[in-house]
């Protein structure tokens, strides 16, 4: 089949925008909430979402990155490679919003729910995706900010693009 | 990719430039986690590590220990002189009798030269050498090559000396593989007896003259008199040896350039290297001691990794 172009370009912008100001409908202006993006495709994802967020508040909100391969439940089963955690801020009684790309077993969340801890005791997290990938959870995880609710298929993967990374910005869904 | 090439790490001879590069990467994310307020990761928490030491060790020992319980695995600890090895066991039997409690890994030191891979050979295990013997040392080379590549960046062309007792000396050897393996170029200095009589032909150059040494490297990894292996006399007298190889500051300033000195312990002050020197901004001691613990976490890390 093919590949199915889900967001691009505007659309996706305009989602992002969206994701941010119910962000801000919940966390007002920021001021105890913290941004965490997990390694390796959350951290572009999260970063965005900074800057936007940044913009329309007109202040700094911090970010950091989570890698969670050393807390994966899957290490022995295929090759990781690990990523940078770079969290320069101690989360104790923040309210955290934990960001990835795309939400499909929910297993890397569970795995970034344990790694955040290290960091300190949150007061609260969120989760905040781009792509719900539903009906496909191996664990009772669900997000509260989604981009995209789709429904797919085991043999179909959500590739998401940043500008950043891949010169452009584009969520398709394909065949593995 | 992602993965060692070995099942064991038995010594830097039989690993790749790809797994010096791995477990050195995979240690930088270690090192940052070791600094975490939580230092602990649950990564091997389905894992049981023993630790056998038929030789005694403090460092190496401790940062293992460390290292495993980082990991979240099961430790169990073991050394010969409060064993049954005392009672005639053989090896074998000694670590298959662990083994029979389900162990997973075996961190070993010893006394001979490859006792190691003949271990690893003969029993079902994940087997790290913490040492064999005058053999090698596996590990403390990663470590020095990762504390000298945070110094240095990338290793190749870089000038590294190895000073001292390279005769009696596993982590000569085992610096030497790996930092050649890294595209660094080698020097040994030391006492003609004191250096192996073939070692040029790792492709090595040889030095007797310590200050030549100096002006040349950009790092002087200093070495112990292993006088626990001597059992002849290599050289008439410590302090004539102090007076030719000793490393002080006044020596180590009238040096043209800037050097990193670097010691793997335990260190005899005033014999090789004088406290001013061991204790001065240029050296990189206890960040080696340090970077033992992350280095340790990647190799035991990616050895679970493998299946």
């Amino acid at each position: 089949m093919k590949p199915r172009v889900l967001l691009e370009n505007k659309q996706l912008e305009i989602t992002l925008t969206r994701l941010c100001y119910q962000l801000i409908e919940v966390h007002n202006d920021f001021s105890n909430t913290v941004i965490i993006g997990l390694q390796p495709r959350g951290i572009y994802l999260a970063h965005r979402i900074q800057k936007l967020l940044e913009g329309i508040l007109k202040k700094e909100i911090k970010c950091g990155d989570l890698d969670i391969t050393f807390y994966r439940d899957d290490f022995r089963k295929k090759e990781l490679i690990p990523n940078r955690t770079n969290i320069d801020f101690i989360i104790e009684d923040k309210n955290v919003i934990l960001v990835d790309d795309v939400l499909y077993t929910g297993r890397t969340i569970r795995a970034g729910l344990d790694a955040m801890l290290a960091f300190g005791r949150p007061n609260d997290v969120e989760l905040l995706v781009l792509v719900d990938r539903r009906f496909s959870r191996h664990v009772p995880i669900q997000a509260k900010y989604t981009g995209l609710v789709i429904d797919s298929i085991e043999t179909q993967n959500v590739k998401v693009d940043w500008k950043e990374t891949d010169g452009k910005d584009k969520v398709t869904l394909i065949d593995k | 990719m992602s993965k060692l090439s070995v099942n064991h790490l038995l010594g830097i001879k039989y690993i790749t430039k790809h797994d010096i590069d791995l477990i050195l990467d995979t240690a930088t994310n270690f090192k940052e986690v070791i600094n975490r307020p939580i230092k602990k990761v649950p990564s091997l928490r389905d894992l049981t590590v023993a630790n056998l030491f038929f030789e005694n060790s403090t460092r190496t020992r401790l940062s293992f220990e460390l290292a495993q319980k980082r990991l979240s695995a099961d430790v169990v600890n073991f050394s010969a002189s409060s064993s049954s090895v005392k009672k005639g066991e053989t090896l074998i039997d000694t670590v298959n009798n662990i083994l029979a409690m389900k162990v997973d890994m075996v961190v070993m030191r010893h006394s001979s030269a490859g006792a190691a891979e003949f271990l690893s050979k003969k029993v079902n295990a994940k087997i790290v050498n913490a040492g064999d013997g005058a053999h090698e040392h596996p590990t403390q080379a990663l470590l020095d090559a990762f504390s000298m590549r945070e110094k240095l960046g990338d290793l190749k062309g870089k000038k590294i000396a190895i000073i001292g007792d390279i005769l009696h000396s596993r982590v000569a050897l085992s610096n030497i593989f790996c930092l050649q393996k890294l595209g660094a170029e080698v020097k040994v200095c030391g006492p003609k007896t004191l250096i192996p009589k073939y070692i040029e032909s790792l492709g090595v150059k040889v030095e007797t003259n310590l200050r030549k040494t100096l002006e040349w490297c950009d790092v002087a990894n200093m070495l112990r008199i292993q006088l626990e292996r001597q059992d002849i006399k290599f050289f008439p007298s410590i302090r004539e040896y102090t007076m030719l190889y000793g490393l002080d500051k006044t020596l180590l300033d009238s040096l043209s350039k800037k050097i990193i000195i670097m010691h793997p312990g335990p260190i005899n002050r005033g014999v090789e290297i004088t406290s001013e020197v061991a204790d001065s901004d240029q050296s990189i001691i206890l960040n080696q001691v340090e970077n033992g613990v992350a280095v340790r976490m990647a190799v035991m890390f990616l050895l679970a990794g493998r299946q």
